[in-house]
Protein backbone atom coordinates (compact mmCIF):
# COMPACT_ATOMS: atom_id res chain seq x y z
CA UNK A 1 0.00 0.00 0.00
CA UNK A 2 2.44 2.75 0.95
CA UNK A 3 4.78 1.32 -1.93
CA UNK A 4 2.28 2.01 -3.92
CA UNK A 5 1.49 5.66 -2.50
CA UNK A 6 4.69 6.73 -2.88
CA UNK A 7 4.88 5.45 -6.73
CA UNK A 8 2.58 8.78 -7.83
CA UNK A 9 4.79 11.75 -8.08
CA UNK A 10 2.10 14.22 -5.76
CA UNK A 11 2.34 12.08 -3.12
CA UNK A 12 6.28 12.00 -2.85
CA UNK A 13 5.71 16.16 -2.88
CA UNK A 14 2.90 16.00 -0.65
CA UNK A 15 5.08 13.70 2.03
CA UNK A 16 7.84 16.42 1.14
CA UNK A 17 5.81 19.24 2.16
CA UNK A 18 4.43 18.02 5.30
CA UNK A 19 8.01 16.70 6.42
CA UNK A 20 9.56 20.19 5.47
CA UNK A 21 6.71 22.53 7.06
CA UNK A 22 6.66 19.82 10.21
CA UNK A 23 10.19 22.29 10.91
CA UNK A 24 8.42 24.94 10.88
CA UNK A 25 5.47 23.87 12.66
CA UNK A 26 7.39 22.66 15.26
CA UNK A 27 9.48 25.46 16.24
CA UNK A 28 6.94 28.31 15.85
CA UNK A 29 4.08 26.30 17.52
CA UNK A 30 6.16 25.92 20.58
CA UNK A 31 6.54 29.34 20.97
CA UNK A 32 2.76 29.63 20.25
CA UNK A 33 2.11 27.07 23.09
CA UNK A 34 4.40 28.39 25.99
CA UNK A 35 3.63 31.97 25.55
CA UNK A 36 -0.65 31.43 25.03
CA UNK A 37 -0.74 33.29 22.13
CA UNK A 38 -2.63 30.88 20.25
CA UNK A 39 -5.73 33.01 19.35
CA UNK A 40 -3.42 35.95 18.36
CA UNK A 41 -1.79 33.48 16.24
CA UNK A 42 -5.57 31.97 15.01
CA UNK A 43 -5.93 36.27 14.00
CA UNK A 44 -2.57 36.23 12.24
CA UNK A 45 -3.48 33.14 10.09
CA UNK A 46 -7.48 34.24 8.96
CA UNK A 47 -6.16 38.02 8.09
CA UNK A 48 -3.87 36.40 5.67
CA UNK A 49 -6.74 35.53 3.29
CA UNK A 50 -6.98 39.24 3.04
CA UNK A 51 -3.94 38.83 1.37
CA UNK A 52 -4.56 35.87 -1.22
CA UNK A 53 -7.56 38.07 -2.56
CA UNK A 54 -5.27 40.82 -2.99
CA UNK A 55 -2.95 39.00 -4.62
CA UNK A 56 -6.12 37.66 -6.86
CA UNK A 57 -6.72 40.99 -7.81
CA UNK A 58 -3.52 42.28 -9.00
CA UNK A 59 -2.12 38.85 -10.77
CA UNK A 60 0.20 38.52 -8.58
CA UNK A 61 1.56 35.29 -7.01
CA UNK A 62 -0.79 34.83 -4.13
CA UNK A 63 2.15 34.19 -2.09
CA UNK A 64 3.81 37.34 -3.19
CA UNK A 65 0.33 38.82 -1.87
CA UNK A 66 0.01 36.73 1.28
CA UNK A 67 3.42 37.31 2.98
CA UNK A 68 3.31 41.03 3.37
CA UNK A 69 -0.12 40.93 4.23
CA UNK A 70 -0.06 38.73 7.76
CA UNK A 71 3.11 40.22 8.26
CA UNK A 72 1.45 43.48 8.14
CA UNK A 73 -1.44 42.62 10.44
CA UNK A 74 1.00 40.43 13.02
CA UNK A 75 2.62 44.00 13.66
CA UNK A 76 -0.39 45.60 13.63
CA UNK A 77 -2.60 43.10 15.67
CA UNK A 78 0.91 42.80 17.91
CA UNK A 79 0.81 46.89 17.88
CA UNK A 80 -3.38 47.40 18.96
CA UNK A 81 -2.75 44.70 21.81
CA UNK A 82 0.22 46.76 23.17
CA UNK A 83 -0.20 50.16 22.68
CA UNK A 84 -3.45 50.51 23.07
CA UNK A 85 -6.52 49.93 25.61
CA UNK A 86 -8.71 47.88 23.16
CA UNK A 87 -9.00 44.18 24.95
CA UNK A 88 -6.71 41.70 23.25
CA UNK A 89 -9.54 39.18 22.00
CA UNK A 90 -11.61 42.58 20.66
CA UNK A 91 -8.72 43.30 18.56
CA UNK A 92 -8.11 39.62 17.36
CA UNK A 93 -11.91 39.35 16.27
CA UNK A 94 -11.60 42.76 14.54
CA UNK A 95 -8.67 41.63 12.56
CA UNK A 96 -9.68 38.56 12.23
CA UNK A 97 -12.91 39.69 10.05
CA UNK A 98 -11.33 42.07 8.51
CA UNK A 99 -8.98 40.24 7.15
CA UNK A 100 -11.87 37.60 5.62
CA UNK A 101 -13.55 40.79 4.41
CA UNK A 102 -10.48 42.06 2.31
CA UNK A 103 -9.91 38.93 0.96
CA UNK A 104 -13.68 38.31 -0.05
CA UNK A 105 -14.07 41.81 -1.92
CA UNK A 106 -11.13 41.23 -3.75
CA UNK A 107 -11.81 38.23 -4.56
CA UNK A 108 -15.12 39.45 -5.60
CA UNK A 109 -13.87 42.34 -7.79
CA UNK A 110 -11.89 39.79 -9.64
CA UNK A 111 -13.73 38.87 -12.93
CA UNK A 112 -13.92 35.32 -13.70
CA UNK A 113 -13.83 32.21 -10.63
CA UNK A 114 -11.08 31.61 -8.65
CA UNK A 115 -10.33 27.69 -8.97
CA UNK A 116 -8.41 27.44 -6.13
CA UNK A 117 -9.46 29.06 -3.27
CA UNK A 118 -10.67 26.64 -1.32
CA UNK A 119 -6.92 25.10 -1.49
CA UNK A 120 -6.02 27.88 0.69
CA UNK A 121 -8.38 27.91 3.06
CA UNK A 122 -7.98 24.67 3.78
CA UNK A 123 -5.57 23.27 2.35
CA UNK A 124 -4.48 20.69 -0.64
CA UNK A 125 -1.09 19.16 0.10
CA UNK A 126 -1.30 17.15 -2.97
CA UNK A 127 -1.38 19.52 -5.33
CA UNK A 128 1.87 21.25 -3.93
CA UNK A 129 4.21 22.33 -7.10
CA UNK A 130 7.92 21.44 -6.86
CA UNK A 131 8.77 25.28 -6.48
CA UNK A 132 6.85 25.33 -3.09
CA UNK A 133 8.72 22.85 -1.42
CA UNK A 134 11.73 25.34 -2.17
CA UNK A 135 9.53 28.52 -0.74
CA UNK A 136 8.72 26.09 2.23
CA UNK A 137 12.47 24.77 2.88
CA UNK A 138 13.65 28.65 2.47
CA UNK A 139 11.25 29.86 5.08
CA UNK A 140 12.14 26.72 7.56
CA UNK A 141 15.87 27.85 7.04
CA UNK A 142 14.55 32.02 7.35
CA UNK A 143 12.84 30.56 10.92
CA UNK A 144 15.56 28.28 12.30
CA UNK A 145 18.12 31.08 11.82
CA UNK A 146 16.14 33.68 13.53
CA UNK A 147 15.04 31.49 16.41
CA UNK A 148 18.71 30.36 16.92
CA UNK A 149 19.79 34.16 16.86
CA UNK A 150 17.49 35.04 19.39
CA UNK A 151 16.49 32.26 21.56
CA UNK A 152 17.53 33.29 25.01
CA UNK A 153 15.69 36.38 24.37
CA UNK A 154 12.77 34.48 22.88
CA UNK A 155 12.85 32.41 25.88
CA UNK A 156 13.38 35.82 28.42
CA UNK A 157 9.90 36.82 26.77
CA UNK A 158 8.11 33.53 26.99
CA UNK A 159 8.80 32.47 30.60
CA UNK A 160 8.44 36.06 32.35
CA UNK A 161 8.06 38.87 29.91
CA UNK A 162 8.37 41.22 32.74
CA UNK A 163 11.82 40.13 34.04
CA UNK A 164 12.68 40.49 30.37
CA UNK A 165 11.68 44.03 30.30
CA UNK A 166 13.78 44.58 34.00
CA UNK A 167 16.77 43.22 32.03
CA UNK A 168 16.91 45.84 29.80
CA UNK A 169 15.43 43.62 26.29
CA UNK A 170 12.90 45.35 23.84
CA UNK A 171 10.35 43.04 24.59
CA UNK A 172 7.45 44.76 22.45
CA UNK A 173 9.80 44.63 19.70
CA UNK A 174 10.99 41.03 20.27
CA UNK A 175 7.21 40.30 20.71
CA UNK A 176 6.53 41.72 17.07
CA UNK A 177 9.52 39.61 15.79
CA UNK A 178 7.97 36.37 17.21
CA UNK A 179 4.65 37.39 15.80
CA UNK A 180 6.29 38.08 12.30
CA UNK A 181 7.70 34.48 12.79
CA UNK A 182 3.82 32.81 13.43
CA UNK A 183 2.81 34.85 10.02
CA UNK A 184 5.58 33.38 8.03
CA UNK A 185 4.99 30.06 9.67
CA UNK A 186 0.78 29.98 8.77
CA UNK A 187 2.22 30.88 5.34
CA UNK A 188 3.97 27.58 5.10
CA UNK A 189 0.97 25.43 6.63
CA UNK A 190 -1.44 27.07 4.08
CA UNK A 191 -0.93 24.91 1.87
CA UNK A 192 -0.88 21.30 4.42
CA UNK A 193 -3.78 22.78 6.41
CA UNK A 194 -5.14 26.18 5.02
CA UNK A 195 -5.64 29.23 7.08
CA UNK A 196 -8.52 28.00 8.65
CA UNK A 197 -7.18 24.82 10.33
CA UNK A 198 -3.51 26.09 10.67
CA UNK A 199 -4.09 27.38 14.29
CA UNK A 200 -4.81 23.44 15.10
CA UNK A 201 -1.60 22.01 13.71
CA UNK A 202 0.43 24.70 15.34
CA UNK A 203 -0.56 24.25 18.80
CA UNK A 204 -1.71 20.49 19.22
CA UNK A 205 1.84 18.90 18.32
CA UNK A 206 3.17 21.46 20.36
CA UNK A 207 0.74 21.08 23.62
CA UNK A 208 1.32 17.22 23.38
CA UNK A 209 5.20 17.91 23.42
CA UNK A 210 4.93 19.97 26.60
CA UNK A 211 4.35 17.47 28.73
CA UNK A 212 7.20 15.34 27.91
CA UNK A 213 9.87 17.95 27.65
CA UNK A 214 12.13 19.57 30.11
CA UNK A 215 13.31 22.42 27.74
CA UNK A 216 12.17 24.52 25.12
CA UNK A 217 15.02 22.84 22.12
CA UNK A 218 13.55 19.35 23.24
CA UNK A 219 9.93 20.78 23.29
CA UNK A 220 10.43 21.88 19.67
CA UNK A 221 11.88 18.84 18.39
CA UNK A 222 8.99 16.58 19.64
CA UNK A 223 6.63 19.14 18.50
CA UNK A 224 8.48 18.85 14.88
CA UNK A 225 8.12 14.93 15.39
CA UNK A 226 4.36 15.19 15.94
CA UNK A 227 3.50 17.24 13.48
CA UNK A 228 5.02 14.96 11.08
CA UNK A 229 3.44 11.87 11.81
CA UNK A 230 -0.04 13.45 11.73
CA UNK A 231 0.77 14.99 8.27
CA UNK A 232 1.98 11.78 7.25
CA UNK A 233 -1.02 9.54 8.29
CA UNK A 234 -3.43 12.09 7.46
CA UNK A 235 -2.10 12.46 4.16
CA UNK A 236 -1.90 8.22 4.08
CA UNK A 237 -5.77 8.34 5.31
CA UNK A 238 -6.63 10.96 2.61
CA UNK A 239 -5.84 8.75 0.04
CA UNK A 240 -7.36 5.60 1.61
CA UNK A 241 -10.42 6.86 1.97
CA UNK A 242 -10.14 9.69 -0.47
CA UNK A 243 -10.36 12.75 1.48
CA UNK A 244 -9.96 16.00 1.85
CA UNK A 245 -5.91 15.92 3.08
CA UNK A 246 -6.10 18.87 4.89
CA UNK A 247 -9.40 18.01 7.54
CA UNK A 248 -7.64 14.74 7.18
CA UNK A 249 -4.39 15.90 9.10
CA UNK A 250 -6.55 17.90 11.75
CA UNK A 251 -8.87 15.17 12.30
CA UNK A 252 -5.79 12.73 12.79
CA UNK A 253 -4.02 15.80 15.60
CA UNK A 254 -7.44 16.28 17.22
CA UNK A 255 -7.78 12.40 18.02
CA UNK A 256 -4.03 11.72 19.41
CA UNK A 257 -4.65 14.96 21.47
CA UNK A 258 -7.97 13.85 22.84
CA UNK A 259 -6.78 10.31 23.43
CA UNK A 260 -3.03 11.77 25.06
CA UNK A 261 -5.51 13.70 27.60
CA UNK A 262 -7.87 10.47 28.37
CA UNK A 263 -4.94 8.07 28.98
CA UNK A 264 -3.52 10.95 31.32
CA UNK A 265 -6.78 11.48 32.81
CA UNK A 266 -7.31 7.22 33.34
CA UNK A 267 -3.24 7.67 34.83
CA UNK A 268 -4.08 9.71 37.38
CA UNK A 269 -7.27 8.39 38.15
CA UNK A 270 -5.08 5.05 38.38
CA UNK A 271 -2.55 6.67 40.63
CA UNK A 272 -5.02 8.15 42.61
CA UNK A 273 -6.69 4.91 43.63
CA UNK A 274 -3.95 3.56 44.59
CA UNK A 275 -2.83 5.92 47.18
CA UNK B 1 27.82 58.82 54.76
CA UNK B 2 26.67 55.85 52.03
CA UNK B 3 25.77 56.80 48.25
CA UNK B 4 21.97 57.24 47.79
CA UNK B 5 20.97 54.67 45.39
CA UNK B 6 17.17 55.38 44.79
CA UNK B 7 16.21 59.36 44.88
CA UNK B 8 12.40 59.71 44.99
CA UNK B 9 11.16 63.14 44.97
CA UNK B 10 7.22 63.98 45.54
CA UNK B 11 6.69 60.58 43.83
CA UNK B 12 3.16 59.89 42.81
CA UNK B 13 1.58 57.41 40.72
CA UNK B 14 -2.15 56.72 39.44
CA UNK B 15 -3.42 53.53 38.47
CA UNK B 16 -6.63 53.34 36.28
CA UNK B 17 -7.62 56.91 38.04
CA UNK B 18 -6.72 56.19 41.41
CA UNK B 19 -3.74 57.42 43.28
CA UNK B 20 -1.70 54.87 44.96
CA UNK B 21 0.95 56.63 45.59
CA UNK B 22 1.11 60.61 46.83
CA UNK B 23 3.92 62.70 47.26
CA UNK B 24 6.39 60.04 48.53
CA UNK B 25 9.90 61.34 49.11
CA UNK B 26 12.32 58.68 50.02
CA UNK B 27 16.23 58.10 49.79
CA UNK B 28 17.68 54.95 49.91
CA UNK B 29 21.58 54.42 50.40
CA UNK B 30 24.17 52.31 49.53
CA UNK B 31 24.26 49.21 51.90
CA UNK B 32 20.89 49.80 53.36
CA UNK B 33 18.02 47.21 53.89
CA UNK B 34 15.05 48.90 53.40
CA UNK B 35 11.82 47.13 54.30
CA UNK B 36 8.37 48.75 52.82
CA UNK B 37 5.42 47.15 54.84
CA UNK B 38 1.86 48.43 54.22
CA UNK B 39 -2.09 46.90 53.29
CA UNK B 40 -2.46 45.19 50.57
CA UNK B 41 -3.29 47.88 47.49
CA UNK B 42 -1.14 50.66 49.30
CA UNK B 43 1.34 50.72 46.91
CA UNK B 44 4.31 48.44 47.41
CA UNK B 45 4.11 46.53 44.30
CA UNK B 46 3.96 49.79 42.26
CA UNK B 47 6.82 51.31 44.22
CA UNK B 48 9.06 48.72 43.18
CA UNK B 49 7.89 48.87 39.67
CA UNK B 50 8.79 52.63 39.39
CA UNK B 51 12.44 52.06 40.79
CA UNK B 52 12.78 49.28 38.13
CA UNK B 53 11.20 50.96 35.57
CA UNK B 54 8.63 48.42 34.64
CA UNK B 55 5.79 51.84 35.91
CA UNK B 56 6.87 54.39 33.56
CA UNK B 57 3.85 57.12 34.27
CA UNK B 58 4.23 59.13 37.62
CA UNK B 59 4.70 62.30 38.73
CA UNK B 60 7.47 63.65 40.61
CA UNK B 61 11.26 62.44 40.45
CA UNK B 62 12.73 59.43 40.75
CA UNK B 63 16.51 58.43 40.50
CA UNK B 64 17.91 55.07 40.11
CA UNK B 65 21.74 54.99 40.81
CA UNK B 66 21.65 58.59 39.41
CA UNK B 67 19.76 58.53 36.65
CA UNK B 68 16.11 57.70 35.17
CA UNK B 69 15.12 54.43 36.23
CA UNK B 70 15.96 51.46 34.07
CA UNK B 71 18.69 52.87 33.27
CA UNK B 72 21.42 50.24 34.32
CA UNK B 73 19.42 46.95 34.56
CA UNK B 74 22.91 44.91 34.93
CA UNK B 75 22.82 46.47 38.47
CA UNK B 76 19.42 45.38 39.58
CA UNK B 77 18.09 41.77 40.85
CA UNK B 78 14.37 42.00 41.17
CA UNK B 79 12.07 39.26 42.88
CA UNK B 80 9.03 39.20 41.89
CA UNK B 81 5.87 37.75 43.91
CA UNK B 82 5.89 33.78 42.15
CA UNK B 83 3.33 32.01 39.96
CA UNK B 84 3.36 35.21 37.64
CA UNK B 85 4.98 32.70 35.16
CA UNK B 86 3.16 29.12 34.18
CA UNK B 87 4.78 26.90 36.09
CA UNK B 88 4.41 24.11 33.29
CA UNK B 89 6.71 25.86 31.30
CA UNK B 90 9.99 23.45 30.08
CA UNK B 91 12.41 24.86 31.59
CA UNK B 92 15.23 23.56 34.49
CA UNK B 93 16.05 25.30 37.67
CA UNK B 94 19.30 25.99 36.49
CA UNK B 95 17.98 27.78 32.62
CA UNK B 96 15.83 29.88 34.99
CA UNK B 97 18.64 30.98 37.24
CA UNK B 98 21.04 31.49 34.07
CA UNK B 99 18.14 34.01 32.83
CA UNK B 100 19.60 36.31 35.68
CA UNK B 101 22.30 36.58 33.41
CA UNK B 102 20.55 38.38 30.35
CA UNK B 103 20.93 42.10 31.60
CA UNK B 104 24.61 41.79 30.95
CA UNK B 105 24.73 39.72 27.59
CA UNK B 106 24.84 41.50 24.36
CA UNK B 107 22.34 40.46 21.93
CA UNK B 108 23.60 37.34 19.22
CA UNK B 109 25.61 36.14 22.62
CA UNK B 110 24.50 33.30 24.04
CA UNK B 111 25.37 32.22 27.74
CA UNK B 112 28.87 31.32 28.09
CA UNK B 113 30.81 29.39 31.07
CA UNK B 114 31.11 32.74 32.94
CA UNK B 115 27.62 32.85 32.79
CA UNK B 116 27.11 29.47 34.10
CA UNK B 117 29.37 29.50 36.73
CA UNK B 118 27.73 32.59 37.91
CA UNK B 119 24.50 31.22 37.90
CA UNK B 120 25.44 27.92 39.88
CA UNK B 121 27.32 30.49 42.37
CA UNK B 122 23.74 31.62 42.86
CA UNK B 123 22.16 28.19 43.21
CA UNK B 124 25.00 27.20 46.00
CA UNK B 125 23.97 30.56 47.57
CA UNK B 126 20.15 29.71 47.67
CA UNK B 127 20.93 26.21 48.81
CA UNK B 128 19.41 24.50 45.23
CA UNK B 129 22.21 22.86 43.83
CA UNK B 130 20.82 19.55 43.92
CA UNK B 131 17.68 20.71 42.28
CA UNK B 132 19.31 22.67 39.36
CA UNK B 133 18.61 20.03 36.67
CA UNK B 134 14.78 19.78 37.88
CA UNK B 135 12.01 21.30 35.68
CA UNK B 136 10.30 24.31 37.80
CA UNK B 137 7.14 22.58 37.83
CA UNK B 138 8.29 20.51 40.73
CA UNK B 139 9.58 22.39 43.07
CA UNK B 140 7.66 23.21 45.89
CA UNK B 141 6.65 26.70 46.87
CA UNK B 142 9.86 27.75 48.96
CA UNK B 143 12.00 26.06 46.39
CA UNK B 144 10.91 28.27 44.07
CA UNK B 145 11.01 31.21 45.40
CA UNK B 146 14.58 30.73 46.65
CA UNK B 147 14.97 29.93 42.38
CA UNK B 148 13.85 33.12 41.86
CA UNK B 149 16.16 34.65 44.38
CA UNK B 150 19.36 32.68 42.50
CA UNK B 151 18.03 34.08 39.51
CA UNK B 152 18.41 37.86 40.91
CA UNK B 153 21.47 37.01 42.70
CA UNK B 154 23.17 35.89 39.20
CA UNK B 155 23.41 38.77 37.62
CA UNK B 156 25.49 40.53 40.44
CA UNK B 157 22.72 43.37 41.80
CA UNK B 158 23.51 46.06 43.19
CA UNK B 159 20.45 46.53 44.02
CA UNK B 160 18.28 44.20 44.82
CA UNK B 161 14.14 44.11 45.15
CA UNK B 162 11.81 41.64 46.62
CA UNK B 163 8.63 42.02 46.55
CA UNK B 164 6.82 39.48 49.23
CA UNK B 165 9.73 36.99 49.02
CA UNK B 166 8.20 35.23 52.20
CA UNK B 167 4.54 35.19 51.06
CA UNK B 168 3.14 31.27 50.50
CA UNK B 169 6.14 30.02 52.37
CA UNK B 170 6.28 27.72 54.87
CA UNK B 171 7.63 29.03 58.31
CA UNK B 172 11.15 27.07 58.20
CA UNK B 173 12.14 27.94 54.68
CA UNK B 174 10.98 31.82 55.91
CA UNK B 175 13.89 32.17 58.34
CA UNK B 176 16.16 30.39 55.43
CA UNK B 177 15.09 33.36 53.11
CA UNK B 178 16.05 35.90 55.99
CA UNK B 179 19.20 34.46 56.74
CA UNK B 180 20.20 34.74 52.93
CA UNK B 181 19.18 38.18 53.19
CA UNK B 182 21.19 39.16 56.35
CA UNK B 183 24.45 37.52 54.63
CA UNK B 184 23.53 39.47 50.95
CA UNK B 185 23.15 42.84 52.27
CA UNK B 186 26.74 43.15 52.92
CA UNK B 187 27.20 43.12 49.70
CA UNK B 188 24.26 45.43 48.09
CA UNK B 189 21.72 47.45 48.76
CA UNK B 190 18.38 45.39 49.33
CA UNK B 191 14.39 47.20 49.00
CA UNK B 192 11.89 44.21 50.44
CA UNK B 193 8.34 44.41 50.16
CA UNK B 194 6.88 42.19 52.68
CA UNK B 195 3.24 41.79 54.74
CA UNK B 196 5.72 39.97 57.59
CA UNK B 197 5.77 43.50 59.70
CA UNK B 198 7.18 41.15 63.08
CA UNK B 199 9.48 39.12 61.24
CA UNK B 200 11.17 42.37 59.01
CA UNK B 201 11.39 44.30 61.76
CA UNK B 202 14.55 42.09 62.96
CA UNK B 203 16.48 42.50 59.93
CA UNK B 204 16.08 45.46 58.05
CA UNK B 205 17.91 48.63 58.97
CA UNK B 206 14.93 50.41 58.01
CA UNK B 207 11.43 50.59 57.90
CA UNK B 208 8.81 52.33 55.87
CA UNK B 209 5.02 52.28 55.95
CA UNK B 210 3.70 53.01 52.35
CA UNK B 211 -0.14 53.09 52.31
CA UNK B 212 -0.53 56.12 49.81
CA UNK B 213 1.56 58.03 51.91
CA UNK B 214 5.26 57.19 53.42
CA UNK B 215 5.83 57.02 57.00
CA UNK B 216 9.46 56.65 57.46
CA UNK B 217 10.76 55.04 60.61
CA UNK B 218 14.67 55.59 61.41
CA UNK B 219 16.96 53.33 63.42
CA UNK B 220 15.90 53.59 67.00
CA UNK B 221 12.39 54.54 66.49
CA UNK B 222 9.38 52.37 67.45
CA UNK B 223 6.14 52.75 65.48
CA UNK B 224 3.54 53.75 67.62
CA UNK B 225 0.25 52.15 67.54
CA UNK B 226 -1.74 54.74 66.37
CA UNK B 227 0.40 55.03 63.57
CA UNK B 228 0.42 51.70 62.76
CA UNK B 229 -3.84 50.98 63.48
CA UNK B 230 -4.09 54.38 61.27
CA UNK B 231 -1.98 52.90 58.46
CA UNK B 232 -4.01 49.01 58.15
CA UNK B 233 -6.99 50.20 59.83
CA UNK B 234 -7.07 47.41 62.15
CA UNK B 235 -5.51 46.34 64.62
CA UNK B 236 -1.52 45.24 63.94
CA UNK B 237 1.45 44.34 66.07
CA UNK B 238 3.58 47.76 67.30
CA UNK B 239 6.87 47.22 66.21
CA UNK B 240 9.93 48.28 67.97
CA UNK B 241 12.72 48.94 65.38
CA UNK B 242 16.01 48.54 67.19
CA UNK B 243 17.97 49.94 63.64
CA UNK B 244 21.20 47.63 62.31
CA UNK B 245 21.24 44.79 65.10
CA UNK B 246 20.28 42.03 62.33
CA UNK B 247 22.64 39.72 64.04
CA UNK B 248 21.41 39.70 67.72
CA UNK B 249 17.71 40.74 66.72
CA UNK B 250 15.95 41.08 70.39
CA UNK B 251 12.20 40.37 70.63
CA UNK B 252 9.54 43.56 70.70
CA UNK B 253 7.35 42.93 73.82
CA UNK B 254 4.74 43.02 71.33
CA UNK B 255 5.79 40.78 69.15
CA UNK B 256 3.84 37.28 71.21
CA UNK B 257 0.37 39.50 70.55
CA UNK B 258 0.37 37.46 67.67
CA UNK B 259 0.19 38.93 63.99
CA UNK B 260 -2.97 39.90 62.88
Amino acid sequence: MLTEMLEYEFIRNALIAALLSSVACGIIGTFVVVKKIGSISGGIAHTAFGGIGIAYFLGISPLAGVIPFSIASAIAIGLLNRRSKVAEDTAIGAFWALGMATGIIFIGLTPGYAPNLFSYLFGNILTVPSFDLWMILLFDIFIAVVVILFYKEFLAICFDEEYAEVSGLKTTQLYLLLLCLIAIAVVVMMRVVGIVMVIALLSIPAAIAKSFSRSLPVMMLLSIMFCAVFCVIGIWISFLLDIASGAAIIIVACIAFMLLQLVTAIIAAMKRSVI
Amino acid sequence: MNEPVIECGNLSVELGGTRVIDGLTLTVYEQDFLGIVGPNGGGKTTLLRVFLGLEKSYGGTVHVFGSPPGSYPERMGYVPQRLFFDREFPVSVRELVLMGRLSHKKLFRNYDRADREKADEALRLTGLERLSSRRIGTLSGGELQRALIARALAGEPRLLLLDEPTANVDPGMKITIYDLLDYLRKSMTIVMVSHDTGMISRHVTRIACLNCTLDMHEPGSSLGREALDSLYRYPVDVIAHLGQSGSQPEKSPHDADGNA
